[in-house]
């Protein structure tokens, strides 16, 4: 299964004389290339080496050494470790790094977030407008001399709250002070705003045509959201549209921006792991596993044996509830009228009076601590986590299964719509239901086993058509197979402790960077931190499934209705929370 | 090929519900809704039929590690003084992610040296997260997270410490096997230091 890491073997520094060199600072890996010769070294990894799959790029802002980095992730996704390079440039605008996305098509918006928060101009991409922040806002605010306006200190725990801590509310302390940045000139009382929707506008396909006998035809812009149902929060497509039938499509995001990653950086490495919760809201089990394998491979400490069980437990049940919930709320956008969707919600309500009972809250969970769990699984939520895995979950999934998957209805309005074929599912760099519905066999757990998944005995779930109905059924099997997880974990929990480490407020986290990734239920969830062996982390990246699967939204909707438009969003899964970061 | 086969499968899956919900109602005749046993029961791998909780009629029991808002923990002396258990050692202020907990350290009016008393101790409960660090790494069990999660109000929620102070009794009646782990390890802790003195 996992195959040795070719940089072990290959040694690229000598096929790319002078432009390759191996990344020799304490704790890190991979390689650095020059910007000149990033697009060959992009173009020999992923057809000589087969590294097809690009998962994570994201800038990294060293600003005493005066460089921007950009990282590079690639895997192969017959499986096995991955690659990761970076090429940099100086410190000074315009920072210019060729784009990739000629090479893998999947960069577009993370080379878009990388421009909107680091302010670097990736030459070439095709598309390069801000995606997070609003066009004409001023700056980069995830570069390390950025400040925001309730500015406090650069880290956490801010000096003002102890031993003098006196309560301020922020508001008072610093109304619009220094923290304001206005261009020179500027004038915000004399300000008229200028159309901010013009380059969104202008990126478009437009269209027009004049039939044989003088009739004009003209191209219609609906904009669904930022507040249509279908949306599921505050995200906005500009559709363009022939008819009824979609002609291009751009999403509009950042409505839930609150820099997250910024806010990551000025906390201690434990304090972001409450902060991980509110990331996918549904699944603040993965997210807290994500960000503390994270953490655990820089740090290199094991896991208590049993803490990795109970991870488990969590992780998958988790799975199973977010299944339930997008396939009621995938029959919501069909026009089931909640039927579904509220006896999704039965079966999740009872998963989370287990997550309740362990963790102390429904959905924020705030689980997990570098090196296990915060508490033992007590006997009572013990039993009732058998009763569901052995008794009502398999019943009811089966009950959904005779309730939806062979109904007309749906399958009319899902087979054979937006197929996305395999080729190009990786080349968007999809991830999780979405890629495996396109018959790529992908799944974390075994391509690139973390925690404990190699010791269960499962199957990864895979469907050929890459449609809308396979879309569906994946996410059916994927619950079955996390059943059968669930059963052989519940067998084979240990005694035991649940922490291999003392419990402590602060972590001492050496020098280095670090990537980890875990399968979320929604896809790939990855974290991408470096450490300058300080309290805080110098850089948290958050590589969400629900952002990076959006890159190929046009793709699949070209050529479909306005009204599979809904449905197609509502299977690819997104969480605004996570999206927006 | 629409033969409504699938329809009438899925039609014949909410009908059985449909009739469920009737069901148990007469098998729980009249201890259904607004009892103990019948909420436990409809939260229960065996509920059927209707599983909705009549809020604010009915509430969930909420476990013993749910988290809410946090609150500090004073002693009742034998005369009904308040012992603060909270030393203002800051950690609580130091672990909180949010940085929502505000706190004075007190100081002997005659010396001017910190003493282990707080002098003022506020909690922005519109900033907390509720995440529970503070209750997770107080050395001395003197601040907790609270069960009450009806807080809805029309102002700001600044808790100063008159709100925040609540006594152990209360602590022990939200959290009872918490309150006896911390009670035996405290005895053991006293013991082994008696013996020591010895």
């Amino acid at each position: 299964m996992a195959t040795p890491a070719p940089t072990d073997t290959l040694d690229l520094a000598a096929r790319f004389p002078g432009a390759v060199t191996p990344d020799t600072r304490p704790g890190y890996t991979g390689w650095v290339v020059t910007p000149e010769k990033l697009l060959e070294f992009a173009q020999f990894v992923r057809d000589e080496l087969g590294y097809d799959y690009l998962v994570n790029l994201c800038a990294v802002d060293y600003l005493p050494e005066d460089r921007m980095e950009v990282v590079y992730n690639v895997f192969k996704t017959t499986g096995g470790p991955g690659l990761t390079f970076k090429t940099w440039a100086p410190r000074k605008d315009p920072i210019e790094i060729p784009s990739v996305v000629s090479i893998w098509p999947g960069a577009d918006f993370q080379e878009r977030e990388a421009w909107d928060l680091y302010g670097v101009r990736f030459t070439g991409h095709p598309d390069l407008r801000r995606i997070l922040m609003w066009e004409g806002f001023e700056g980069h605010p995830m570069r390390k001399d950025w400040q925001e306006p309730f500015y406090d200190e650069d880290v956490k725990p801010f000096k003002r709250r102890w031993p003098d801590g006196k309560h301020v509310y922020a508001e008072k302390r610093s109304v619009y002070g220094d923290n304001v940045y206005f261009k020179p000139g500027f004038d915000p009382e004399k300000w008229t705003p200028t159309d901010p929707e013009e380059a969104l506008y202008k990126s478009l396909k437009k269209y027009k045509t004049e039939t044989s006998d003088g009739i004009e035809t003209d191209h219609i812009i609906v904009n669904m959201g930022p507040q249509h149902p279908s949306t599921h929060g505050v995200f906005r497509a500009v559709v363009v549209l022939d008819g009824e039938t979609v002609v291009s499509l751009k999403p509009v995001m950042g409505y839930l921006h609150r820099n997250h990653e910024k806010i990551g950086e000025r906390n201690t490495w434990l304090q972001n792991m409450p902060y991980t919760d509110r990331l996918d809201y549904f699944n603040s089990m993965t997210n807290n596993w994500g960000y503390a394998l994270a953490v655990e491979k820089l740090m290199g400490i094991p896991v208590a044996e049993r803490a990795e069980y109970i991870r488990v437990i969590m992780a998958e049940l988790s799975r199973i509830q977010n299944h339930l919930i997008l396939i009621g709320m995938l029959l919501n956008d069909l026009g089931a009228y909640f039927t579904p969707a509220l006896y999704a919600f039965e079966e999740r309500e009872l998963i989370l009076d287990v997550f309740e009972a362990v963790s102390g809250s429904r959905m924020m969970c705030n689980y997990f601590r570098f090196g296990g769990v915060v508490r033992d699984i007590d006997e009572d939520s013990m039993k009732k986590i058998r009763d569901l895995v052995f008794d009502r979950l398999p019943r009811k999934i089966e009950e959904f299964d005779h309730l939806l998957t062979e109904n007309e209805i749906i399958v009319s309005r899902l087979k054979g719509v937006a197929p996305l074929s395999a080729e190009e599912a990786i080349a968007y760099s999809m991830a999780g239901p979405m890629l495996r519905a396109s018959g790529v066999p992908y799944d974390i757990r075994r391509a690139d086993p973390y925690g404990i998944y190699d010791r269960f005995d499962f199957d990864v779930a895979v469907r050929y058509n890459g449609d809308m109905y396979d879309r569906y059924l994946i996410r059916l099997d994927e619950m079955h197979q996390s059943i059968r997880i669930l059963q052989q974990a519940v067998k084979g929990i240990p005694e035991g402790p649940i922490s291999s480490q003392k419990p402590s407020y602060t972590t001492k986290v050496p020098p280095g960077e670090s990537y980890g990734r875990v399968e979320g239920p929604k896809g790939e969830l990855g974290f991408y931190i470096v450490s300058t062996g300080k309290p805080n982390p110098w850089r948290y990246h958050v590589r969400t499934p629900s952002f990076v699967n959006l890159t190929a939204l046009e793709k699949m909707c070209v050529g479909t209705k306005i009204a599979d438009f809904v449905a197609i969003l509502g299977a690819v899964d997104i969480v605004l929370g996570e999206l927006d970061r | 090929m629409l033969t409504g086969k699938g329809i009438l499968k899925g039609l014949g899956v909410t009908l059985k519900r449909f009739i469920d919900t009737y069901l148990d109602d007469l098998r729980w005749w009249g201890k259904r809704y607004y009892t103990p046993e019948g909420i436990a029961h409809r939260s229960s791998k065996d509920a059927k039929g209707v599983f909705t909780i009549q809020y604010p009629e009915e509430k969930l029991p909420v476990p013993e590690e749910f988290r809410y808002k946090p609150f500090l923990l004073y002693d009742e002396g034998p005369n009904g003084e308040k012992n603060i258990r909270c030393t203002s050692c800051g950690i609580c202020a130091k672990a909180c992610p949010p940085q929502c907990i505000w706190i004075v350290r007190g100081t002997d009016p005659q010396t001017g040296r910190p003493v282990p008393q707080p002098a003022g101790f506020w909690i922005d409960a519109d900033i907390c997260m509720s995440c529970g660090f503070c209750a997770e790494y107080c050395p001395f069990d003197a601040i907790k997270m609270d069960h009450n999660y009806e807080v809805a109000s029309y102002t700001r929620n600044l808790m100063d410490m008159n709100e925040l102070l609540k006594p152990v009794s209360y602590y022990a009646s939200i959290r009872p096997l918490n309150y006896a782990r911390e009670e035996e390890a405290r005895k053991a802790k006293e013991a082994a230091k008696a013996a020591k003195g010895q």
